[in-house]
């Protein structure tokens, strides 16, 4: 089987995988990295968003092989250096933005991606981003204020 | 002044901490040394008989360990079902078996016909695509009238699609014919509750383990009652004594009702286990979920309401057809009678009241509770049927329903459905609602809309529920198999700190924090000083898990009598450290007092006391601090609540948006008010895709057309507004210790109807004059109502 390396959240990571083997698989079974979740088979929930070299990208999406020598962050490498939430994981506990937790790490990725790209989004604008990420618990208010608290927060901090 | 501690503080949820940072524990996260992948082999055919399975070449591929095949089941049970309906003329329901893998037929496309065990899930994959099948495909039944009027049969042995034929109140059936006979004026309404897809964001999971050593089999998965899970399969399925069998449901990506259920493959996954010696997980694709979870709702309904003169309902007739799918899932037959029927009062003091069920099998995946369970269905077709009427009338469809509310001064009210609900003021709440939806502004806004060419609608309506599932003696009475209490057992550790073993189970619902918010306030210490166990039959008490808003009413409740057991007898260690008669003990925040003295001793002191007796009374009292207790409540509970939408149309094209949607609730007592704000959206964003999105649609074949995100329409965050959501109107349960009502379904029960009513409300303002519209509300349903 050949074998593949890359970066996963600051660390030089490598494995064996099959041709077919995703990213996300390569994540969560070889890295046994599990904060990252799949809930569906057709690129559709978003619960498996990553950033590869500062992209969100759906990590279902992607063949293993096509993330050799790239920058992966997950969930796991969104804390602080000292393990407390990050600022939009935090804003995402002030605001109640998660009930069951599932569609959670997707969220925070695409999130940070988003604020990445617009530091200051409007309501319209979280909502039309958040498109690819399906949620079943909160309905999305809350999420959506999350990510309000977490851009005001980032710009007061820049 | 908000609370920042105990009961009703918005506490920060504490799970939060885990879920955040990647560190949850689902059960596809649990992976045992040496385990082994399951792949279920599926009907792709809606009906038929299975003449061979041939597994030859499949066996020989890379990897595989085993294949199991129907034939492997026999002489294992099939999966039970948990409640017995009795039917109109007294008879019981017809009750065909339910195989864990399919025996002779295939009754709907998903149903498993084998299971491949293989080293890697790839493996037992691919090997499941060499076994060979052949089906004899039979003519299928979808349509639930065909299933019922002669269509192919879906358990031959029956000799019949219908499952029941309920009647509530039978003898009341002749009064309320002749009530509609001679009324006023009857509003008749048929209508479609669409079949929904419960779609927690996580897929089911089993992982399967056995020791041999000691002949133990644990199951891990993704279950909202671990105890219900291990009683039917331990004892109906796989004849495993409850103390050789531990089930285990750690941290669950949601459930809506679609997780209480027993499921093959979780019978399949232990068994395989234990046969094989090695642990067996499965894991369920999104395809296979579309296909495998227990379908919502899919009710076809005929309303009628029959109003006086004066606009007051004097009664109400319902024929329901509701389907069942293929099979009877574990609490199936309860969904379209006991919690659709008992609801059709609503807010109303309707006096007469018949509702008849016909449940019907088709070769569709099966029915069962989903978020409301019932409670959506009634709802729907009642607060539809009032609009309607309204309409009808010329009456203001606020002012109907004002007219017919039960008023705050009749409570309890014993409805002609079998029900007594202790408190509510529908008024109240519908006041409320008045005032965070800003009605009055609401032409003005429908003026602005116009402005831009498109069609405003406002839609209220109202919802009760019965929640806080329970009480055991009564559900017995109405079939149920299994007794509904909550358990907790609450262990106060040496040093003061608690540990909170619940029968409950947290899938989203925050008990983390929620519980402990309780226990601690009445302890006067900490919230962090109290942890909560759940999830896990070998460390919490017998329970009966959550569902039907009830952990906090029922789970709660326990809790509270477990801790006042605590609080009971360490005012008799306090009375002994202090020389005092423990009559004489008041204990309030965290310290026990002699009344009328200044003599206190600390939570601590009489902690450690409990479990270092030296200086303890002995003869008269055992050491340690830990209580249980089972709590059976006396009634259920009865939050409701007045809902408006907007809604603005686009009469080209026929699309709804939501434009905004106001929730006026009574839930009682609340403990964390940002919690239930939580449950309430999310609640509302099902109910609104139910009205405007979400269908399970199967051909005529029995293919389901709506299987994936790609073609069934889940709510996604563009497509509803923010919430306004209000709780302050608040009456108290009689019958709990916290006054709790539960908050759970009300957002998905009270939602759909708001939409729908706000549609029609749309089309009548800009001249189109649709009395009904079924839901999903499309674009295309919408332009076609518009132009026929």
């Amino acid at each position: 089987m050949p074998n593949v390396s890359m970066t996963v959240n600051g660390r030089n990571v490598s494995g064996e995988i099959e041709g077919r083997t995703l990213l996300s698989e390569f994540i969560r079974d070889t890295l046994q990295l599990t904060g990252t979740h799949v809930g569906c088979d057709t690129s559709q929930c978003g619960a498996c968003v990553v950033h590869a070299d500062g992209r969100a990208v759906k990590s279902c999406t992607m063949f293993a092989w096509e993330a050799e020598g790239a920058d992966i962050v997950s969930i796991e490498g969104m804390a602080n250096a000292d393990g407390s939430l990050g600022v939009i994981q935090q804003a995402f506990q002030d605001n109640h933005g998660l009930q069951c937790g599932f569609c959670t790490p997707g969220m925070v990725m695409s999130a940070a991606a988003l604020l990445q790209d617009n530091p200051d989004p409007s309501e319209a604008e979280i909502r039309d981003y958040l498109e690819g990420n399906i949620c079943r618990c909160t309905g999305y208010h809350n999420i959506v204020k999350a990510i309000q608290a977490a851009a005001g927060s980032l710009r007061a901090a820049a | 002044m908000p609370k920042d501690f105990g009961i009703g503080a918005s506490t920060k949820r504490r799970e939060d901490a885990r879920f955040l940072t990647g560190n949850g524990q689902y059960t596809d996260d649990i992976n045992i040394h040496g385990q082994a992948y399951a792949h279920f082999l599926r009907s792709q055919v809606a009906h038929g008989k299975i003449s061979a399975v041939n597994v030859e070449a499949a066996a020989a591929m890379p990897g595989v360990i085993r294949i199991f095949t129907g034939a492997d089941f026999e002489g294992v049970g099939g999966l039970p079902c948990g409640w017995q309906v009795t039917d109109r003329h007294g008879e019981p329901m017809k009750e065909p078996g339910h195989p864990v893998l399919a025996q002779g037929k295939v009754r709907h496309v998903g149903d498993p016909i084998a299971a491949v065990v293989a080293e890697s899930a790839a493996e037992a994959r691919d090997a499941a695509e060499a076994i060979e099948v052949e089906i004899e495909e039979l003519p299928a039944v979808i349509d639930m009238k065909a299933a019922v009027e002669g269509g192919p049969l879906v358990h031959d042995d029956i000799g019949s699609n219908l499952c029941y034929d309920w009647g509530f109140i039978e003898d009341n059936r002749d009064e309320v014919d002749a009530a509609i006979r001679d009324a006023h004026h009857v509003t008749t309404l048929e209508l479609t509750n669409n079949r929904l897809v419960p779609n927690a964001m996580e897929p089911r999971v089993a992982v399967g383990d056995y020791n041999a050593a000691n002949d133990e089999s644990t199951l891990y998965t993704t279950s909202q009652n671990p105890h219900v899970i291990r009683l039917l399969m331990g004892a109906f399925v796989l004849a495993v004594p409850e103390h050789k069998l531990r089930v285990v449901a750690p941290d669950v990506g949601g459930g809506f009702g679609s997780k209480i259920f027993h499921y093959a493959e979780e019978a399949f996954c232990t068994l395989a286990a234990r046969q094989l010696r090695r642990a067996v997980k499965w894991t369920a694709s999104r395809s296979e979920a579309f296909v495998t979870d227990a379908h919502g709702r899919d009710h076809v309904t005929r309303i009628e309401l029959a109003l006086d003169d004066g606009g007051h309902f004097v009664a109400i007739r319902t024929s329901t057809l509701a389907n069942l799918g293929a099979y009877l899932s574990t609490f199936a037959p309860s969904i379209p009678t006991w919690l659709h029927g008992t609801l059709m009062a609503g807010n109303y003091r309707t006096p007469l009241i018949y509702v008849n069920v016909r449940a019907v099998f088709t070769n569709t995946v099966p029915v069962d509770a989903y978020r409301g369970a019932g409670r959506p269905e009634a709802t729907f077709q009642l607060e539809r049927v009032i609009d309607k009427a309204a309409r009808e009338l010329g009456i203001d469809p606020i002012e109907i329903r004002r007219r017919n509310f039960i008023a705050a001064e009749d409570f309890p009210y014993a409805t002609p459905v079998a029900l007594e609900y202790d408190t509510g003021n529908y008024h109240a709440t519908m006041d409320r609602l008045e005032e965070i939806a800003d009605l009055q502004g609401f032409e003005a806004r429908a003026e602005t809309s116009q402005a831009k060419g498109k069609l405003r609608g406002l839609g209220v309506n109202c919802y009760i529920e019965a929640c806080g599932i329970a009480p055991s003696n009564l559900v017995g009475q109405l079939g149920a198999r299994a007794g509904l209490y909550e358990s907790a057992t609450v262990r106060v550790n040496a040093t003061g700190s608690v540990t909170v073993m619940t029968g409950s189970h947290s899938h989203g619902q925050g008990h983390e924090t929620t519980f402990p918010q309780v226990v601690a306030d009445m302890l006067g210490i900490e919230e962090g000083q109290v942890n909560i166990l759940h999830g896990d039959t070998a460390n919490t008490p017998m329970g009966m898990g959550t569902y039907g808003s009830r952990s906090i009413a029922v789970g709660g409740a326990a809790m509270v009598r477990a801790t006042e057991k605590i609080i009971s007898k360490a005012k008799k260690i306090a009375a002994h450290l202090m020389e005092a008669s423990a009559e004489d003990i008041e204990f309030s925040e965290g310290a026990f007092k002699v009344a009328g003295t200044d003599k206190q001793v600390a939570w601590g002191d009489v902690c450690l006391a409990a479990y270092v007796p030296h200086n303890y009374p002995l003869a008269e009292l055992e050491p340690g601090l830990e209580e249980t207790a089972f709590y059976d409540p006396a009634n259920f509970t009865f939050p409701a609540g007045a809902y408006a939408c907007e809604v603005e149309l686009d009469p080209e094209t026929g699309k709804v948006d939501v434009c905004s949607f106001a929730a006026a609730d009574d839930f009682g007592n609340i403990i964390n008010p940002m919690i239930v704000d939580g449950q309430v959206h999310g609640g509302i964003a099902q109910g609104v895709g139910q009205a405007l999105l979400e269908n399970a649609v199967y051909d005529s074949d029995g293919q389901l057309l709506s299987g994936s995100y790609m073609d069934y329409a889940m709510p996604r965050a563009d497509d509803v507004p923010s919430f306004t959501v209000d709780h302050s109107c608040q009456t108290p349960c009689t019958h709990n210790p916290l006054g709790v009502k539960g908050c759970g379904e009300a957002g998905a029960i009270g939602s759909p109807p708001a939409v729908v009513n706000a549609v029609v409300d749309a089309l009548s303002r800009g001249g189109y004059e649709v009395a009904h519209i079924d839901m999903p509300l499309s674009p295309s349903r919408v332009w076609q109502a518009m132009n026929a």
